[in-house]
């Protein structure tokens, strides 16, 4: 019990740990951006009045941290006046402050494209379960035999073509050539076939791998060769025996790659004009140079990774006994 | 080493051959338009036939192998110069530094999805090839850093570590002539595969507009400016995903092989 407890704190503090060095991290890069955003996002033409307004506005006449450097006066504190610690305040209150471009809040506009990731991330995910499972089981339960040979050949592919590859062919076979799907948009529910084979891709390929070695591994041990004395089926060995001990880092996996799927999927969002969070982060975010949306799209995908991954190696420890006693 | 690997290595040749003597294979100016041949299927005068502005892409392929693994090797041995340092010192010296360094330092790096945190740096600093290794260094040093720190640990226990303390070897001396030539095997491992990352990295971050800024032939940025067009001229989109696929392959068989290689348990299977 207390071990659980200061495991579950030490993951808490790590966590936190993160969470700060990403909030710093991306106001520090925002200050180190070349120019002024307010020039930015008015344009050159707008008047001084305009620009100032604007910086008041967004609060950028206020200092950025609680010190500032310059050559001239060298170190100055600014004391807690300063943005670096408005946005910890906003982000206790759940507010990520609003957007350079459209004034809205940030954490509004994240919320409406969030769900559209989320979805297609676990659709990729159910996709790279739905082959590599049986796939898996066939080439590591049949070693050397022709489904293993096939296994391993897409294992490779799926590891080596990006995303940006696997989409479009995709598209130019299963919409341009079979009329089967439309080759962008996330209008309709089988819209979102294509974008989750693309993401679910590469997983499904590291999938294989992983599970066909766990069930070779798991076929070799002792109590397998017990379960076979005792005249149990070669069936109920694999899905009774091997398959329970052999999915468990399969779990691990599935857990880790949650997170990156979600970072993944700015590519497939693109490729796909899948109206989520990576295209919001793309194209209202960085295209636009909304430096405020910027931060809290980065902010909430690096959050939904680490959570991601911190709850993976909670249950992981839950499922497998070993874990815990060591 | 297994035959998947020397096929990965013979792969891996081709493409830094091409990469070198880029100006002799290319068969036209990479930069050079020629709007009368757009989309140009493949021909002898073309060999991978042409792209929306005309441009040759088989040039263009050969050239993009130039950037893809200039960016790859820059990343490769910037990263890993400082993940080397940085794993040495956490791994040789224990204690607090450690607990920062493992603790704290490699698990942030650690904690992060890799490609988010180089969009957001390419996002912020802006486009270019430097920004761009600049970035791609930043995610890349922690997993040199956590081998290194892993083989120092095994490696200081050693007893001719112990015979070079005795003998009244100083710290650096012996982290630098004893036991880091002793721990770097790994590191080829890593940063073979590392390589395909890197390479995989640049072409992700072009494609998304992030990376090298057109009209320079990054194998990503030439997919990205295909998409539009790929259901009437495919080869556009074929060959630098084909390049790029490639590549990757190629250095993970390296990897893999060299990993092979180098631990005798898997050897022996």
């Amino acid at each position: 019990m207390k071990y659980r407890i200061v495991n579950f704190l030490r993951h808490l503090a790590l966590m936190l740990l993160v969470i700060w060095t990403v909030v710093t991290l991306v106001t520090f890069l925002m200050e180190i951006v070349p120019g002024d955003p307010a020039t930015v996002i008015l344009g050159e033409t707008a008047t001084q009045e305009q620009i100032e307004n604007f910086r008041q506005k967004h609060g950028l006449d206020r200092p950025a941290f609680f010190f500032s450097y310059s050559r001239e006066n060298g170190f100055i504190w600014n004391g807690s006046d300063n943005r670096y610690a408005d946005y910890w305040i906003g982000l206790l209150h759940g507010d990520l402050g609003n957007s350079f471009r459209t004034d809205r809040p940030v954490r509004d506009m994240i919320f409406e494209r969030y769900p559209a990731t989320i979805k297609l991330a676990v659709a990729a995910m159910l996709v790279a379960i739905g082959i590599a499972l049986p796939l898996g089981v066939l080439a590591g339960s049949r070693k050397n035999s022709l489904i293993d040979n096939f296994a391993s050949v897409f294992a490779l592919l799926g590891i080596s073509l990006p995303t940006f590859v696997i989409g479009p062919f995709l598209v130019y076979i299963f919409a341009v050539q079979l009329g089967w799907f439309s080759p962008t948009g996330s209008f309709y529910p089988e819209d979102i076939v294509l974008p989750a084979v693309t993401l679910g891709a590469a997983l499904s390929a590291i999938l294989t791998r992983m599970i066909r070695s766990s069930v070779i591994e798991e076929l070799g041990e002792d109590y397998v060769r017990t379960a076979r004395a005792k005249g149990v089926s070669e069936r109920k060995v694999l899905f009774k025996h091997v398959l329970k001990n052999g999915l468990i880092p399969v779990v691990t996996i599935l857990g880790l790659q949650l997170g990156v799927l979600l970072a993944g999927a700015i590519i497939t969002e693109k490729i796909f004009n899948w109206q989520g969070l990576g295209l919001l982060l793309l194209e209202d975010g960085i295209g636009k140079r909304d430096y405020r949306l910027v931060q809290g799209c980065v902010l909430v995908i690096s959050v939904t990774y680490i959570v991601a991954n911190s709850l993976t190696d909670l249950v992981y420890r839950k499922l497998d006994p070993r874990i815990r006693l060591s | 080493m297994s035959r998947l690997a020397y096929i990965g290595l013979a792969i891996a040749a081709v493409f830094i051959m091409a990469a070198i003597f880029a100006p002799w294979i290319a068969t036209q100016d990479v930069t050079v338009q020629d709007l009368a041949a757009r989309y140009a299927s493949p021909s002898r005068e073309h060999w991978f036939g042409t792209d929306g502005l005309g441009r040759d892409v088989f040039s263009r392929v050969v050239f993009g192998a130039r950037i893809s693994l200039q960016v790859g090797i820059s990343v490769v041995l910037v990263s890993s110069i400082i993940g080397t340092m940085i794993g040495s010192v956490a791994g040789f010296y224990g204690g607090l530094v450690d607990k920062f360094l493992s603790g704290y330092v490699f698990n942030v790096f650690l904690a992060f999805p890799g490609l988010l945190l180089a969009i957001a740096l390419v996002a912020f600093l802006g486009a270019g090839q430097g920004k761009l290794i600049l970035a791609l260094c930043v995610i890349g040093w922690v997993g040199y850093a956590r081998v290194m720190r892993g083989q120092v640990l095994k490696v200081r226990e050693y007893d001719y570590v112990l015979a070079a303390r005795a003998l009244g070897a100083g710290n650096m001396r012996i982290l630098t002539t004893h036991i880091m030539p002793n721990a770097i095997q790994p590191l080829i491992v890593q940063a073979s595969l590392g390589m395909a990352g890197a390479v995989l990295s640049e072409a992700s971050l072009s494609f998304l507009g992030l990376g090298i800024p057109p009209p320079a032939p990054s194998w990503g940025t030439m997919i990205e400016e295909a998409r539009q067009f790929f259901s009437n001229s495919p080869h556009v989109l074929f060959f630098p995903g084909g390049a790029i696929a490639l590549t990757v392959l190629a250095f993970n068989f390296i990897g893999d092989g060299l990993r092979e290689y180098l631990d005798p348990k898997q050897r022996s299977r």
